[in-house]
């Protein structure tokens, strides 16, 4: 469930049709008042403590006049529409404009301006793997990423094995991904612990030479922009998946 | 001003505040170990104070350390030429003295 939809916003509820129980009662059985349908627990209605913190604060604010029900709206679909098709875009245009790129490492936030996204306060380092170097990015903390470009975070990336374990053994993690990085080749891990956050520029799958800009954002893949995975060897929008 | 400069190798205090009740933003695993800074990242809000609400205090500076995978773990299982590079506030690292920066 995306997790920027507040407590409150409508959100598609799916019954739990997944009984064998056939709702359309095409066998007759007599009526019954203790026969009971499995019931499946509920997910909707839990009011959790934040829940009600977040509903309390965001009624007063609006009550006190200080912002509007319609601008919580606009920011959570602002939220929503943060995907990995922006880094996608930010990699197919330093795949082909080698000044771009390097304009992309040098000053991230001016660069990715020019291709119209404005990544907000945001402070991003681009990791830009080479022949020599693979990186690839973890917050062991807790979940830091960049959601202006990348928009949510997966859930492994948040899960304690992923955060404990790629510090420590990171080739092994990357095999679990499919990502094979030769003995030779650095690889590099980025903590993201701190005010910094980092997308990885992944290296151009060979053989695209003929592509277009537009194509090449296809190769682009979230995990590949967090290093877990190479461009067009995985993850979401790749080659390999299609 | 930053104290210490790229290229600098330093270290990572190897201290173990209580906890709770602070916020500490260095991990555990790099507590003591000997990198070099990678770059300064600039001044920012202290982590450790902006968790409490004190949020006027001064900034320290931000730095980027490089370390040798083998540096960090016993047994490390890759290659020699691994890294990790993590964000480390100035007031977690020390100097490393010459004849240890060799």
């Amino acid at each position: 469930m995306s997790s920027t939809s507040g407590p409150n916003e409508p959100h598609g509820h799916e019954h739990g049709h997944d009984h064998d129980h056939h709702h359309d009662h095409d066998h007759m059985h007599p009526y019954d008042p203790n026969h009971q349908h499995p019931n499946r627990p509920d997910q909707d209605d839990s009011l959790t403590y934040y829940k009600v913190m977040e509903s309390a604060v965001r009624e007063l604010l609006i009550e006190k006049g200080l912002i509007t029900a319609e601008q919580v709206h606009r920011q959570i679909e602002a939220m929503d529409e943060r995907t990995p098709a922006n880094g996608a875009r930010i990699v197919a245009r330093a795949w082909v404009d080698p000044a771009f790129k390097q304009r992309l490492l040098d000053s991230p936030k001016q660069a990715i301006a020019e291709i119209g996204h404005d990544i907000g306060p945001m402070h991003l380092i681009v990791l830009e793997n080479t022949p020599e170097v693979h990186n690839v990015v973890v917050c062991t903390l807790c979940s830091c990423y960049p959601r202006w470009i990348l928009g949510i975070p997966p859930d492994w990336y948040k899960s304690r094995a992923y955060r404990s374990r790629v510090v420590r053994e990171p080739r092994t993690v990357l095999r679990e991904f499919g990502t094979e990085i030769s003995a030779a080749r650095e690889v590099r891990v980025h903590d993201s612990t701190a005010d910094m956050r980092y997308m990885v520029l992944p290296m151009r799958p060979a053989g695209t030479d003929g592509l277009s800009e537009e194509a090449l954002v296809s190769l682009v893949g979230r995990d590949a922009m967090v290093g877990v995975v190479e461009a067009g060897t995985g993850g979401e929008g790749s080659l390999a998946a299609e | 001003m930053a104290r210490f400069s790229v290229g600098e190798k330093v270290r990572v205090r190897a201290a173990f505040p209580p906890t709770p009740p602070t916020h500490v933003r260095t991990p555990y695993y790099i507590r003591g170990c000997v990198g070099t800074v990678e770059r300064v990242c600039g001044a920012f809000g202290n982590p450790e104070e902006l968790a409490f609400g004190r949020r006027y205090g001064s900034k320290p500076i931000l730095y980027r350390i490089r370390f040798h995978q083998t540096d960090v773990w016993d047994g490390y299982q890759g290659g020699a030429e691994d890294r990790i590079e993590i964000e480390i506030y100035e007031f977690w690292l020390e100097p490393v003295e010459q004849e240890r920066a060799a």
